[in-house]
């Protein structure tokens, strides 16, 4: 039987074989570069969550302490700012003086160099709460250092010892752990602290505050200025060569590299302007410069996506052009516009190249209370903290990726729900 | 839709009164990245034990930092600048320039550069000569004559028949980095002089001595491995073959995982950095804008802070980060400099 001779049902026979094969290899192809995207992003996570979880714990050392008005010279009826300069370091380190009764000066350092430097403001916060403790005997638990932490939470039970904790350390923490005084607790020093140099202190509360004032002041000067650019091109702008300029312009500035608007942001904002360095109100205003495109891109589909009839219905029975557009166009175009924005927004937040030239990758304690404090953002705080040579630091850069993680599926959940509810289809 | 408006409006109305701003009333502070760890523990302490506001530090790097706090004197600019090498006469100049007349140098301490290999590899024992035949772009022949040829040596044991007949591989900085800068100086520089040819160039030619001392090699046996110390470190316990540069203290805080390798006889210990018997460390500093103090509130109590014996003395907090603190003479000088707040000029 030769070529000639076969129908045409034969031939389509003949190669569905083939065909069939092709589609299935096709189909498995899809079928690994989805698996290959989702093993990347389970190694990720696995990894980051694997390191980052013991960031929300912390160890605390129970102990009851006598807050001793004769020797921090105070009463409770004290004023505050004598309450507040008493020496509580030294009334933690008597206090375990006495308790563990340590040899000779550098065996007393090697002991208080287990307790946090910060134990003295707890208790220094806990009087200021309730002055009418001086005097009595209270159960507290004091913050341990790092190095105790990482120990206990990673180490302890391997009975390998440890590197940064000597034989005799190691001695009085078992006592502890033996009388259960050291144990674990839910972190929240990170969630309600700013930056620190000790680990046990270091929280991410002042980036959060910081992030989200710069994404405030970036919403709200990119969200109007987007959407009335977007307005314009679509609905009002004549269809010349300019507006073609400008067009091409606004699609080619979504692709330049965001470091460019961090250069481009310090030699207006900050150089002409003299806005100062490494505020939200700086980072705000570059941040932007980068989403805008984005906004005005996705603003001009959504506008787009109204079907002309709408438009027309209103002119017909006599609205003006800019009736029509803000009665009509922009309520139907809004949940577009919004996720856009959204999306925009969770870009911005993610954003670090462009703060580094505007003095954002700073050390900042103090929590930001305003636009114009100094501040540092979730992302810089990660690229900070990954930077830092102590130990504890590596596992709180975890932590803190999960929660800007946490924030960005939110936010991109929330652009899916909104348009979900809200899109109509025509 | 008015209300965002109105409040975009209120925004820029807020933007425009910032820009009349003349007062900052926290000290911001630039500079290395390497004297960061250091400032920024000095700052936060400072900010919790006065009534003034933490002071905000920027990691700029040595260089930027410097052109930054040379950019004039007014609250725009910033107070105090870190710096991982000494000022540079042309920074000096430029300061001048911007009507930076008045500076004040305070030296902070040492930091050591160490050469560090996983804890499963061998001690390697280095002199600086092998550290610059191992790692420059070009080296003397190995004929002895005084020609110069592109690096010809492929494991450690080609440099020096001591070592370990391992591929040399070192992951460092790049160099854009003070660390990297001061290891090329201290330890390539220091092997490099070791040739009396080429000792004899720095007087007669002294841009091609330069050249050739500081010229890394690009095929390979140098890897840039980024700023982040931390990177390193991982990498060197993923592949135990390789050699690490960092500084000092990020081997005391990883010292179960890492060790540094030994260098003219000499580890890497805290004692040996102070002394001087370790041959690459290098001494850490800070500039100070007289101009600033007593306009912007606390800068004097600042450095009252970073030179009490609490924070920079010999079993100060600083020391428990890492930095290695300097002997007793210098320290007193240093004490001298900041209460007197004298300048460079008339130092």
């Amino acid at each position: 039987m030769t070529d000639s001779t076969m129908t045409t049902r034969q031939k389509v026979e003949a190669s569905m074989r083939r065909r069939r094969a092709a589609e299935t290899r096709f189909r498995l192809y899809g079928m690994a570069s989805v698996l290959f995207g989702l093993l990347c992003l389970v190694v990720l996570f696995g990894d980051i969550f694997s390191k980052g979880t013991s960031a929300f714990s912390q160890t605390v050392l129970t102990t009851t302490i006598e807050i001793d008005g004769d020797y921090l010279d105070i009463t409770p009826d004290s004023s505050e700012s004598d309450i507040m300069s008493a020496n509580y370091d030294g009334l933690i380190k008597r206090h375990f003086k006495n308790d563990v009764q340590p040899k000779g000066r550098s065996e007393a350092r090697s002991l208080f160099s287990l307790i946090s430097s910060g134990a003295g403001w707890q208790i220094q916060s806990q009087v200021l709460e309730d002055p009418s403790i001086i005097g009595k005997t209270v159960t507290v638990d004091l913050l341990v250092d790092d190095d105790v932490d990482q120990w206990f939470k990673h180490e302890y039970g391997n009975d390998s010892g440890s590197v940064r904790l000597s034989e005799k350390q190691l001695e009085w923490i078992t006592g502890w752990i033996e009388s259960d005084a050291l144990k674990t607790q839910f972190n929240t020093t990170f969630f309600v602290n700013g930056d620190s140099r000790e680990p046990e202190l270091a929280g991410i509360r002042g980036a959060i505050t910081g992030t989200l004032l710069t994404l405030l002041v970036t919403f709200l000067l990119s969200f109007p200025i987007g959407v009335a650019a977007a307005i314009y091109l679509e609905e009002f702008a004549p269809k010349n060569r300019l507006t073609e300029i400008v067009e091409i312009n606004i699609n080619n500035l979504a692709a330049v590299p965001s470091i460019t608007f961090g250069l481009l942001g310090l030699a207006i904002f900050i150089n002409i302007f003299g806005v100062s360095r490494s505020t939200p109100l700086v980072g705000g205003l570059v941040l932007t410069l980068m989403t805008l495109p984005t906004i005005i891109i996705s603003g001009r589909a959504a506008i787009k996506a109204v079907p002309p009839s709408i438009r027309e219905a209103a002119l017909g029975l006599g609205a003006s052009k800019m009736q029509t557009v803000f009665h009509h166009v922009l309520p139907l175009a809004m949940p577009g516009m919004l996720t856009g924005t959204i999306i925009g927004m969770a870009q911005a937040l993610g954003e670090t190249a462009p703060l580094l030239m505007i003095g954002m990758i700073a050390f900042v304690v103090d929590v930001p209370g305003f636009i114009n404090d100094p501040s540092t953002v979730l992302p810089v705080q990660i690229f900070l903290w990954s930077d830092s040579p102590e130990r504890a630091f590596t596992e709180r850069t975890s932590g803190a990726i999960m929660v800007l993680l946490g924030f960005l599926i939110i936010m991109n959940t929330a652009a899916v729900m909104l348009r979900r509810r809200l899109e109509r289809r025509w | 839709m008015k209300k965002v408006l109105l409040t975009g409006a209120a925004l820029l109305a807020t933007m425009t009164g910032s820009n009349a701003y003349a007062e900052r009333d926290y000290i911001s502070i630039v500079g290395s990245s390497t004297v960061y760890p250091f400032s920024t523990v000095v700052a936060e302490r400072f900010g919790k034990s006065s009534s003034f506001p933490t002071p905000k530090v920027e990691s700029t790097g040595s260089g930027g930092g410097m052109k930054l706090f040379c950019q004039g004197v007014g609250a725009n600019t910033p107070d105090i600048t870190n710096a991982s090498r000494a000022i540079k006469q042309s920074e000096i100049d430029l300061c001048a320039e911007n009507g930076v007349k008045d500076i004040v140098e305070v030296m902070v301490g040492y930091d050591g550069i160490v050469l560090a290999g996983s804890n499963e590899a061998p001690q390697y024992e280095l002199t600086r000569k092998d550290i610059f035949l191992a790692l420059a772009k070009v080296v003397p022949a190995q004929d002895g004559s005084e020609t110069l040829i592109d690096n010809p040596y492929k494991t450690w044991k080609d440099v020096n028949p001591t070592l370990p007949a391992k591929k040399i591989e070192v992951l460092g900085p790049p160099p854009t980095s003070g660390t990297r800068d001061a290891f090329v100086e201290l330890a390539m520089e220091g092997g490099c002089k070791k040739f009396p040819f080429i000792k004899e160039m720095k007087k007669t030619d002294k841009s091609k001595y330069k050249a050739l001392c500081h010229g890394i090699r690009e095929d390979g046996a140098y890897v840039e491995a980024g700023e982040n110390d931390n990177l390193i470190v991982q990498k060197l316990v993923a592949n135990p073959d390789a050699l690490g540069i960092f500084g000092y203290s990020f081997l005391e805080q990883n010292a179960d995982k890492v060790h540094g390798s030994i260098v003219e006889g000499q580890a890497p210990e805290f004692d040996a950095i102070s002394d001087g018997s370790y041959p690459v460390s290098r001494s850490l500093y800070f500039y100070v804008k007289k101009a600033h103090v007593g306009v912007i509130p606390g800068i004097e109590e600042y450095l009252a802070e970073f030179v009490s014996d609490k924070a920079m003395g010999e079993y100060g907090y600083l020391a428990d980060k890492g930095m290695i603190p300097m002997t007793e003479e210098e320290y007193e000088k240093v004490v001298d400099t900041v209460e007197n707040l004298k300048t460079i000029s008339a130092k």
